[in-house]
């Protein structure tokens, strides 16, 4: 099904639209300045707020906005789909009382001190990804480095084989990537990730393990054991959430230095300034846009929003506002204050933030101490992936250098 | 000087345990706590209010 062309983002608002996808960064400052919350009819209706304090004022509105999907696409949730306040995947698409019930299940996993007992894994990772590379001149950061690192981490914490990446990128493509696809046709596609996880649950429920899987097979809320459709959909949310966020964002931190010498020899020469660094990348290339529904009809700053209309909850584009950051559109690695919203903002503040940052320090890290001077091989070959996570996918680098 | 956290509006984003370890460190789930109370020397100081400058939350706050 072809789309037509975005003639202006103003009142036609896409996401998927070529140049959406290519560069969204100066359509974002257009739209800061003459329509600062644009509208669409496409995908049934939807808002896209473009400032900082629009994006935080919705992020922070549980009563008016509800994330029982976080995912735009032309349909809505069916009526079979579990309703709010829980929804299909706890605890992103649930609200609030139960939201607060399903998070604090999880989060003990995602705190800094399991997080940071996988820095010697993750490290082993990527510094095997980079000897399997040889001494090409020419590697690609984005297929043979930086997209198989979260799925590495993902897979070992869920308890999943650590040889399936492709069927797990498979998977989040499908579901994050096919929004422009007719409803019939994504149930159809997620027939293959149902039943693969549904085995996956089976396994651990015969042969249980020390794994997140298991975990949710054991947890109880309240004395009760979890329903099997949130044991589902959290698995769905581990895969899905936890693969091709940080691998745009670690993709996204390559690109940036190799498009940009000065900063690369810097962080070289002076290793301390990567964690200012890494908080400046996800700050400027930001990778998740998030999503709400509008719960009842609703005027938000004079827009009339009606029930059932998408909110895309822009986390970039409020890291990209001159009324909110100084010199908003440079990227300055040594930047003192960063009040950030990469891992979004309010009561759904990403649940893996400390496992992204620990991720994108170790990839980082291993990949600048192994070549410390690189550049973007051919900057027209560089591709960006299309939905509400933005990263490079084809990444080819020319190795300038070799430690 | 003192920190003042505020637990309602901290979300567990980490800004500032990341940025000051010594002055913050993480609960079991992520979430801020306070490790220095009292009065803050002119060091600890000068890295609070960092710390405080870069929380998404404004859940820091550095005061009396």
């Amino acid at each position: 099904m072809d789309k037509q062309p975005v003639l202006d983002f103003a009142t036609d608002f896409d996401h998927t639209d070529p140049a959406w996808v290519a560069d969204p960064y100066p359509i974002m400052e257009d739209l800061r300045e003459r329509c600062p919350i644009a509208h669409s009819n496409r995908y049934g209706g939807m808002w896209v707020p473009v400032l900082h304090e629009d994006v935080s004022a919705i992020a922070n509105d549980t009563e008016h906005f509800t994330s029982r999907t976080v995912v735009v696409g032309s349909g809505r949730p069916t009526e079979e789909a579990p309703p709010a306040p829980i929804g299909v995947a706890p605890p992103i698409s649930s609200d609030p009382p139960f939201h607060a019930i399903a998070r604090r299940l999880m989060l003990p996993a995602f705190a800094p001190k399991p997080v940071n007992a996988l820095e010697g894994f993750t490290r082993d990772l990527c510094s095997g990804l980079i000897d399997k590379m040889g001494d090409a001149d020419i590697v690609n950061a984005g297929v043979d480095y930086s997209q198989h690192i979260p799925v590495g981490l993902i897979a070992k914490m869920v308890g999943l084989p650590q040889d399936q990446g492709d069927l797990f990128r498979g998977f989040v493509h499908t579901i994050l990537e096919g929004i422009d696809q007719p409803m019939e046709v994504r149930m159809e596609m997620f027939a293959p990730i149902e039943a693969y996880i549904i085995k996956v649950i089976e396994e651990h429920m015969e042969n249980p393990q020390d794994d997140l899987t298991s975990f949710l097979i054991d947890a109880e809320i309240m004395g009760q054991k979890l329903e099997p459709s949130h044991i589902f959909g959290t698995m769905v949310l581990l895969i899905v959430a936890g693969i091709d966020t940080t691998w745009s964002a670690i993709g996204s931190s390559i690109w940036h230095l190799a498009k940009n010498p000065d900063d690369l020899a810097r962080i070289v020469a002076d290793p301390s300034l990567l964690p200012s660094a890494i908080e400046e990348f996800l700050r400027a290339y930001a990778p998740v846009t998030m999503a709400r529904l509008v719960k009842e009809d609703f005027d938000f700053k004079g827009c009339p929003m009606k029930k059932d209309d998408w909110i895309l909850l822009g986390f970039p584009a409020a890291n990209r506002d001159p009324a909110f950051f100084d010199r908003a559109d440079e990227v300055i690695i040594d930047r003192v204050e960063n009040r950030h919203a990469a891992f979004g903002l309010g009561i759904h503040r990403c649940m893996g933030s400390n496992l992204a940052r620990m991720e994108m320090t170790v990839a980082i890290g291993e990949f600048i101490k192994r070549f410390p001077k690189f550049e973007l091989a051919d900057p027209d070959a560089v591709t960006f992936s299309q939905g509400q996570v933005r990263g490079p996918r084809n990444l080819p680098i020319r190795i300038l250098e070799r430690a | 000087m003192k920190i003042h956290l505020n637990s309602e509006k901290c979300q567990g984003h980490g800004r500032c345990y990341s940025l000051a370890s010594d002055l913050f460190d993480s609960d079991d789930l992520g979430n801020a706590v306070v490790l220095v109370t009292g009065e803050l020397n002119a060091d600890q100081l000068e890295r609070a209010t960092v710390a405080a400058n870069n929380c998404p939350e404004y859940a820091i706050e550095i005061g009396a």
